[in-house]
């Protein structure tokens, strides 16, 4: 059943994207992630422009969050102060994120911009995690459990602006995770991601969080941040897809269902290394992408203007 | 300059158009409803030609139907390997390009229609797409007026399908015309010419009206004139409907 998109203005199999939006759901209820990332990139290659891309599924990602972060209230796991925080960092990362992709819009490089930020960040981030899950499943089969590292207290600690956070059991400066939220924010507007892949090691290595609150406390602020820059993009670009997000996110939140069962019958390293393969796969694709001379040179993109 | 030269030579060169053959035209439809599961449209065109004396001796008549979308300005790109990886460098802006274009001919294009006349009512595609100014200017520049046809020759949008248009007795016409579920929406123009040796005895313009309706006309509306309404409408869509289909499952398991 063909179904004609009012904004992205293309005409798609209704069933490929409830499918497309099962699959990433299914990945992401195995693996406890968002899928944003997987799921915008998708979208590039089934022909949805990629602006509406990038912004439908910030709309996306702000509604499959909504029902876990419910979860985690339910469970007390959502560190709000720390929340907060993040959050205003967020919220200042992704009007700069706004501002910095239609610029780029303007200049006609804004597929490279994405691209590129898809290729630099799922490469290290899936890089790091398939030698470091490689590395536990070594240890794992070898049976010697590495006692757990101390966490770091560097830099981290030796900044102003101190503030306590009881859930987290903490007392750092208010600098470091504000920081982390701005960064995120600005992937957020520029990625259409939610930015839980970048945000929860940052909680857990850099800020010392603990591992219980992280994924509550991520998906409160990306929320409020994805909320945020859908408004943005709504508002300046007009590239929110009500229809695309609404499909995406049924087939998603029922494969998201389906996910967290298989995810619980599978040992958590070979689904780390498993993530870790998926997120390579993708960068890989994109990379090529770039580096592979295309078949068509050209591009055509909305005239006028200047 | 070249052009409008052109044009003034074909205009006192080509035989003072005497209408004695004139074109009475039926659509299958003069509105297309762009709706929420819109999978391309097909217009029938078909007509008669009128005419108060015999049929003229020689050439025989020939019929071109040319539909054309809405023009716009398009910006192309050409990519270009910088640093190992490919990124778009220069662009050229196409002063108007239909988003859409379609041409059948009852034989082929360049045996019944000669350049200049062709030049003069802008039928072939290559024609449709005005790139003049400024932009021809830049070395190169016809390489993006091509890369406009070829792309959107790929994408079904435009087309030129000769011998599909049949003429029965020099009266008689009848073709259809495909339209791709792609559709920006607009005023699409269709121009009826007919010919004879080349040279364009008679034309008619009719315009197919191009519409989303309903749902999507409501939504595309509302995107663009309440933008933070839309916005706020999309989250709340959003969540309503992520909620409702976690809960829905949830209740369905236990």
């Amino acid at each position: 059943m063909q179904i004609y998109l009012p904004i992205a203005e293309v005409s798609v199999n209704a069933f490929l994207l409830l499918g497309l939006g099962g699959m990433v759901g299914i990945l992401s209820g195995m693996f406890g992630v968002g899928g944003g990332f997987l799921m915008t990139p998708l979208l590039f290659f089934i022909g949805i422009p990629p602006a509406v891309a990038v912004a439908t599924e910030a709309n996306q990602i702000v509604a499959s969050s909504f029902s876990g972060v419910l979860a985690h209230f339910r469970r007390k796991t959502v560190d709000l102060k720390m929340g907060t925080v993040l959050l205003l960092g967020g919220l200042t990362g992704a009007a700069v994120g706004v501002v910095i992709f239609n610029y780029l819009k303007s200049l006609g490089q804004v597929d490279l911009l994405v691209t590129l930020c898809y290729v630099v960040f799922l490469g290290v981030v899936g890089g790091l995690m398939f030698i470091e899950s490689l590395n536990a499943l070594r240890k794992s089969k070898k049976g010697v459990s590495a006692p757990p590292k101390r966490r770091q207290r560097g830099w981290v600690h030796a900044m102003p602006f101190k503030m306590r956070f009881r859930t987290s059991g903490l007392y750092i400066s208010v600098i470091p995770p504000a920081l982390v939220g701005l960064f995120v924010g600005v992937l957020s507007a520029i990625m259409g991601v939610g930015g839980g892949f970048i945000m929860v090691p940052a909680m857990i290595y850099l800020l010392g969080m603990p591992t219980k609150v992280v994924v509550g406390t991520s998906l409160f602020q990306i929320i409020f941040v994805t909320a945020f820059t859908t408004m943005l993009h709504a508002t300046t670009n007009y590239t929110v897809d009500v229809v695309l997000a609404v499909l995406l996110l049924v087939g998603g939140v029922i494969g998201a269902q389906i996910g967290t069962v298989i995810g619980a019958r599978m040992p958590a390293e070979q689904l780390r290394v498993l993530l870790a393969a998926l997120v390579l796969a993708v960068c890989g694709k994109l990379a090529l992408d770039l580096l592979l001379e295309p078949s068509e040179l050209f591009s055509l993109g909305a005239g006028g203007g200047h | 300059m070249l052009k409008r030269l052109l044009i003034t030579l074909a205009l006192c060169a080509s035989p003072a158009l005497a209408v004695d053959e004139e074109v009475v035209l039926g659509l299958s439809q003069d509105r297309v409803a762009i709706t929420a599961n819109f999978d391309g449209s097909e217009i029938l065109v078909f007509g008669a030609v009128k005419r108060e004396a015999p049929i003229p001796p020689g050439p025989p008549l020939e019929v071109i139907v040319a539909v054309s979308g809405p023009s716009g300005p398009v910006t192309v790109r050409r990519k270009e390997r910088k640093l190992g990886i490919w990124v778009n460098t220069d662009s050229v802006l196409v002063d108007r390009a239909p988003s859409f274009y379609a041409v059948a001919t009852s034989a082929p294009l360049n045996e019944i229609l000669s350049d200049t006349e062709d030049l003069r009512y802008s039928v072939s595609i290559a024609r449709a797409i005005r790139s003049v100014g400024a932009a021809m200017n830049i070395r190169g520049a016809q390489e993006f007026a091509d890369a406009v046809v070829r792309i959107r020759e790929n994408e079904g949008l435009y087309s030129i399908r000769e011998d599909t248009v049949a003429v029965d007795e020099q009266t008689l016409f009848r073709t259809s015309i495909e339209m791709p579920a792609d559709l920006t929406e607009g005023d699409y123009v269709a121009r009826i010419f007919l010919t004879r040796g080349g040279s364009v005895v008679s034309q008619f313009e009719t315009t197919i009206d191009v519409r989303k309706v309903g749902l999507e006309r409501f939504l595309f509306n509302m995107s663009r004139q309440q933008p933070v309404w839309y916005g706020l409408m999309s989250l709340v869509i959003a969540i309503a409907a992520g909620w409702g289909a976690s809960t829905a499952f949830r209740l369905l398991r236990e």
